[in-house]
């Protein structure tokens, strides 16, 4: 799979906020994120990090500042993002096969949108590229967690997406799992040259993926600190999580993401 | 086998009745033309059988039912998605609903019969009316119950509103469409049967009272027993129906619990 390098995506977020009735769940968040970068949305639970993923989507739109992706601004879902869920048990088509959803993808109006879609060989071979191309005839709910939410990606990558949104996509899985397709994705962003943007509460599930996070406070939510991970890669699970980087990482987050909990 | 073995218990109870039923008539416990022995009725229901008189009987029966049912279904799931789609929609006809739906259905027969007359207008009217309510209800259900994130999902990749209707709503709502349709199944057949007793001149219905008023006491009988016996293969016809159509339901269901 490739992707046109000709237009650069980029995603701008202006001043955006978000109310529910009286409650203000998101304040005032602005940032960018470039072509090609890993960068995480880091806060404590029910801060608004899904919120703030599905205005980025299109799935929801904001109560004041705007949202562009390439430079137009976001109104529906965006050919060329694809948000891929935390309940993958209830994102996959439960009447469709492994195969039968990763062709949903394929076949999709975005995918449609981004070039010649792919067929039934290039489904196949992006069920190989996440392990799963034994079980293509498969139901999801036969499968194991971890193995549901490879098939949301294969599905979400025959879309071909340039910018992946992921939701706390393995925040359900069991520790082992969720290592081994950390690992995935890392492979599978560098290989296709995405962007992704991780929704996470996790604080070395954060540092281990990303290149940047972005470390959210409690609602009203806003933005308390942008984080450059520096740590180089390819990231490995056992001597990037022991690096005194990763370490000095994680004391910093823990720190202002506990610390203010406490206090609040 | 094992399967076989626990329905030996119920098939012995429908076989000991039926054998009081001969008994009762052969040793005069009940001497009246009313009562014919059951051997006499099911060799009346095997020449019918055999004479083609049940192929017109349930012919004409058969096609008012299937017609009145296939426009009930067509219209109560496209109307059940809006409602359940759409909430103005739903506000919009619910207290419509609400009314109609507790009418007994032969209660609006006279009124049937004063607009369409007493052909077949007006019985599959009947049976689309009363068949309608079921599917409508279910569907509306079924609809409320997909999950949001399904939707979502369709929109992630693009797919406009009626593509997401037709594509996630739709199938996602199917268990609780197919239950509706296959309670209407059931009221579809007493509609039609009603229908035919209180007008005109074919179907079952009409078969059956009309042995009542000519005497005919054994083809009374019998076509009490052909319609028991259309009714069971609707209903398993339907159930192997649903089991093709859902083959992932259960499963799904089993996995999610």
């Amino acid at each position: 799979m490739k992707f046109d390098a000709d237009v650069l995506p980029e995603i701008a977020v202006e001043g955006v906020g978000k109310s529910f009735g009286a409650f203000t769940a998101i304040q005032d968040i602005s940032f960018e994120v470039p072509r090609g970068r890993f960068v995480s949305l880091l806060g404590p639970s029910g801060c608004g990090k899904s919120t703030i993923l599905r205005m980025l989507a299109g799935l929801i739109a904001p109560t004041h500042g705007a949202v562009s992706f390439k430079g137009a601004p976001v109104g529906e879902p965006p050919p060329g993002m694809v948000y891929v869920f935390q309940q993958y048990t209830k994102s996959l088509f439960p009447w469709l096969t492994v195969m039968g959803n990763v062709e949903f993808g394929a076949r999709s109006p975005h995918a449609a949108r981004r070039g010649r879609p792919a067929g039934h060989d290039e489904c196949m071979e992006t069920l190989r590229l996440v392990g799963l191309e034994k079980h293509a005839a498969s139901y999801p709910w036969q499968l194991s967690g971890g193995m549901q939410q490879r098939v949301a990606i294969a599905r979400a990558l025959v879309a071909r997406p340039e910018v992946l949104l992921m939701d706390e996509p393995f925040s359900a899985l069991d520790a082992l799992t969720r290592e081994s397709l950390q690992d995935l994705l890392l492979r599978l962003w560098q290989e296709l040259g995405l962007t992704v943007i991780f929704v996470t509460h996790d604080i070395a599930e954060a540092i281990y993926l990303s290149d940047e996070i972005v470390v959210l406070s409690h609602a009203p939510s806003r933005i308390l600190k942008r984080v450059a991970v520096e740590i180089g890669r390819p990231r490995e699970q056992l001597a990037t999580r022991e690096s005194p980087q990763f370490l000095a990482h994680r004391r910093a987050l823990y720190e202002m993401i506990v610390a203010r909990q406490e206090a609040a | 086998m094992k399967d076989l073995r626990e329905r030996i218990p119920g098939v012995a109870v429908l076989v000991a009745l039926l054998v009081l039923w001969e008994l009762s008539v052969r040793l005069k416990w009940v001497v009246t033309p009313t009562w014919p022995a059951v051997s006499t009725v099911f060799e009346t229901f095997w020449q019918a059988c055999v004479d083609g008189t049940y192929l017109q009987v349930f012919g004409s029966s058969l096609q008012r039912l299937v017609i009145g049912y296939l426009v009930a279904t067509f219209l109560a799931v496209a109307i059940g998605l809006a409602m359940g789609v759409w909430r103005r929609m739903y506000l919009l006809f619910e207290p419509l609903v609400e009314l109609l739906r507790p009418i007994p259905s032969p209660a609006y027969l006279p009124m049937a019969i004063l607009f369409l007359g007493i052909d077949d207008g007006m019985k599959v009217f009947m049976v689309a009316f009363a068949s309608f309510f079921p599917i409508l209800l279910n569907t509306v259900s079924g609809v409320r119950s997909v999950d949001p994130v399904l939707v979502d999902t369709g929109r992630t990749f693009g797919l406009k509103r009626a593509q997401i209707l037709w594509r996630i709503v739709l199938p996602a709502a199917a268990g609780y469409i197919l239950t509706g349709m296959r309670i209407s199944l059931a009221i579809a057949l007493i509609v039609t049967v009603i229908a035919e007793m209180v007008a005109g001149n074919s179907g079952i219905g009409f078969y059956i009272l009309s042995a009542q008023r000519s005497f005919l006491v054994p083809e009374m009988y019998a076509g009490v027993i052909a319609l028991a016996l259309l009714g069971f293969a609707l209903n398993k016809g339907f159930l192997a129906l649903e089991r093709v159509a859902l083959k992932w339901h259960e499963g799904w269901n089993a996995a999610a619990a």
